[in-house]
């Protein structure tokens, strides 16, 4: 295990209050695993992801849980509680972010090999433009690109750079935020199969954030579904796709229209999705769920084992208590 | 693909912008037709021209060689009667609404500059018509009080004021929520099927394409590769670039495990138009390339079940 999340909370807060845009996440992630994360936009996804690599900026803090990384070397450490001093040490080395857009995370007044060579130094390597040349091959980019500024790159070459960049100090965990929704579909396989080989060789494990399942299924271990700020079903990415257990994540399965399979007419999910500031009382999918029932607006379902997966979705209680 | 003449298309359109310094070559000899109660999906990368193409139809620049066709008559420049016949559905529902007037002034406008009665009962009817019921509490909202999804729906009503035949939607969806993405493909199809709409649906995602649509046309760097109907172009493609866009696209019943990806070919980027290959100009990323795709574009091949190519694989002549 490289990463145990406990009970993260993390709210923007407002003049208004505060906002609870990750409420209670709990996951475990494994040596080397790809953990795929999934939802619509305002699910909490992307703030979970910056809270688990704490570059999460005012208004958002992290009000409540633990996230410990276990290093190759060393004692756990809790991230959600140390200080930034603290953190520099493990940033880099130990965890690093490939962010969506790579235009506004590179500097654009500065060629790649400045880039490059920066967080290189910072980090004790002295051979940086050996490092950089490897690196940029590793992610099938020529090396002589180096001296190349960002805007002299295309959109694809440049997310390739900024993963790179990320796997420069050998981090074990990487976390990305969308890293292929900016670029084409070909460049997108190109870049996904290149996250996956270097993942077999490299050994890190990542935390993939995104909106698209259909893409997820095919790269992740396994899965994990967000609404409205919760994880509401988690689980191998096969059975996921296969044999959803949360209404939720059945009706963003079928939201992607199929590619070869036999077309059949596709309903989305009616409604639109929740408010954090002003989630109902029970589970946040109920309005719009098509198997509500009357505890469904009374209480809200625990994230618990459903076979081999979890969810949080008061259909499988009675399984449960049959069981119990 | 029907006999009757096309409501809009686009005939041996080219492209060029100049800027001066240098030309782009956006467009090259694209023919495109878009026929009553059918939709047509237009695939490509970003850059491939799909988003020029669309603007030539609806008249937003002059081709720079190629005829544009309404109902047969070549169309000389925008006019107000051009626009009561084409009307486009922009890709951002943000943008493309007046967010300072509520739904019913954005929707009353497009009546009453095309001489509709625009009472009332004409905005709630067209409300209706996309769903957005009650109508009546719609028409009094401001765009930020409605989701995405809501608000693409009022652009297509306003687009449907004006009692349109084409509508022209560049990736229409691609900014909405996943899960409200059908809806809104589901109101479009309806309209193709209720007011006998021809559609164009510009996207770069292929599946939504085999969805939606009854045609698809697949452009590659300013060039049309490929067209045919759907089911063809997407279970038979003919075209090389036509199947890496299909290998390409997400397709979670291709998973067995991870191993889908794990094929790292280097398949290269499409080109700069400033400066295009020759001949076809898929060929420098084409493992089929032979000497004659780098001098030569290929004619068209047409094939039994009513698809076309431009590839020289399918022509031995």
């Amino acid at each position: 295990m490289i990463l145990d999340v406990k009970g993260l909370n993390v709210d923007y807060i407002t003049a208004k209050g505060a906002v609870r845009a990750v409420n209670d996440v709990s996951f475990q992630l494994r040596r080397g695993e790809i953990l795929g994360v999934a939802g619509e936009s305002g699910c909490g996804k992307s703030t979970l992801i910056m809270a688990l690599i704490r570059l999460l900026r005012p208004p958002a803090a992290i009000t409540g849980g633990q996230v410990w990384l276990h290093p190759r070397e060393g004692e756990p450490v809790d991230i959600a509680s140390r200080t930034d001093r603290e953190l520099r040490r493990l940033r880099w080395r130990s965890m690093a972010v490939v962010l969506q857009s790579a235009m506004d995370a590179l500097n654009p007044v500065a060629r790649l090999s400045a880039q490059f060579a920066d967080v290189l130094r910072a980090h004790g390597y002295k051979n940086t433009e050996e490092r950089t040349a490897e690196l940029l091959e590793m992610v099938g980019i020529s090396p002589d690109r180096a001296r190349s500024y960002p805007h002299e790159m295309s959109g694809g070459m440049r997310q390739r750079a900024m993963i790179a960049l990320a796997l420069a100090c050998d981090p074990e965990l990487v976390v990305m935020d969308e890293p292929t929704t900016a670029v084409d579909v070909v460049m997108q396989r190109q870049i996904l199969a290149q996250i996956l080989e270097l993942r077999e060789r490299l050994g890190f494990s990542v935390v993939f954030v995104t909106h698209d399942l259909s893409l997820l299924v095919e790269l992740a271990d396994r899965i994990a579904i967000m609404y409205g700020g919760r994880i509401v079903e988690l689980g191998e990415a096969a059975e996921i796709y296969r044999a959803p257990k949360h209404p939720y994540t059945k009706g963003l399965r079928d939201s992607f229209p199929p590619l070869h399979a036999p077309v059949t007419r596709l309903n989305g999910i009616p409604g639109t999705p929740p408010d954090l500031r002003n989630l109902p009382t029970g589970c946040a999918f109920e309005p719009r769920c098509p198997r509500r029932f009357a505890d469904c607006t009374e209480r809200r379902p625990e994230l618990l084992a459903v076979g081999d997966a979890l969810a949080a979705c008061h259909l499988h209680d009675r399984e449960r208590t049959a069981r119990a | 693909m029907p006999e009757e003449t096309p409501v809009l298309a686009a005939e041996d359109v080219t492209k060029h912008f100049d800027t001066g310094r240098q030309t782009v070559r956006a467009l090259e000899n694209v023919t495109l037709r878009l026929y009553r109660g059918r939709i047509a999906a237009l695939v490509g990368e970003s850059g491939s021209g799909k988003t020029t193409l669309a603007r030539l139809l609806a008249q937003f620049y002059p081709v720079t060689s190629g005829e544009i066709r309404l109902r047969g008559e070549v169309v000389s420049g925008p006019d107000k009667d051009f626009y009561g016949e084409v009307q486009l559905v922009f890709q951002d529902p943000f943008a493309s609404l007046n967010s300072l007037r509520k739904v019913e002034h954005n929707v009353r406008r497009a009546l009453k500059l095309h001489g509709h009665p625009a009472d009332d009962a004409a905005v709630h009817e067209l409300l209706a018509k996309v769903n957005l019921t009650p109508a009546a509490d719609f028409a009094r909202k401001l765009p930020h009080e409605l989701s995405g999804g809501q608000r693409q729906r009022v652009a297509i009503a306003r687009a449907l004021a004006v009692r349109p035949s084409v509508l022209l939607g560049d990736e229409p969806i691609s900014m909405l929520d996943v899960s409200i993405r059908l809806d809104v493909l589901n109101l479009l199809a309806r309209l193709r099927e209720e007011e006998g709409l021809a559609l164009l649906y510009i996207t770069h995602d292929i599946a939504s394409a085999r969805y939606l649509s009854d045609d698809i046309y697949v452009m590659y760097a300013g060039q049309m590769v490929e067209g045919g109907p759907a089911e063809s172009v997407i279970q038979e493609p003919k075209h090389p670039y036509t199947q890496l866009l299909l290998d390409s696209s997400p397709d979670p019943e291709r998973a067995g495990g991870s191993s889908a990806f794990t094929a790292t070919a280097k398949l290269g980027e499409p080109p700069s138009l400033v400066d295009p290959p020759p001949g076809c100009r898929f060929h420098p990323r084409c493992p089929f390339a032979k000497e004659q795709c780098k001098t030569s574009f290929p004619p068209r091949t047409e094939f039994a079940d009513g698809s076309w190519t431009n590839c020289w694989l399918h022509n031995e002549s």
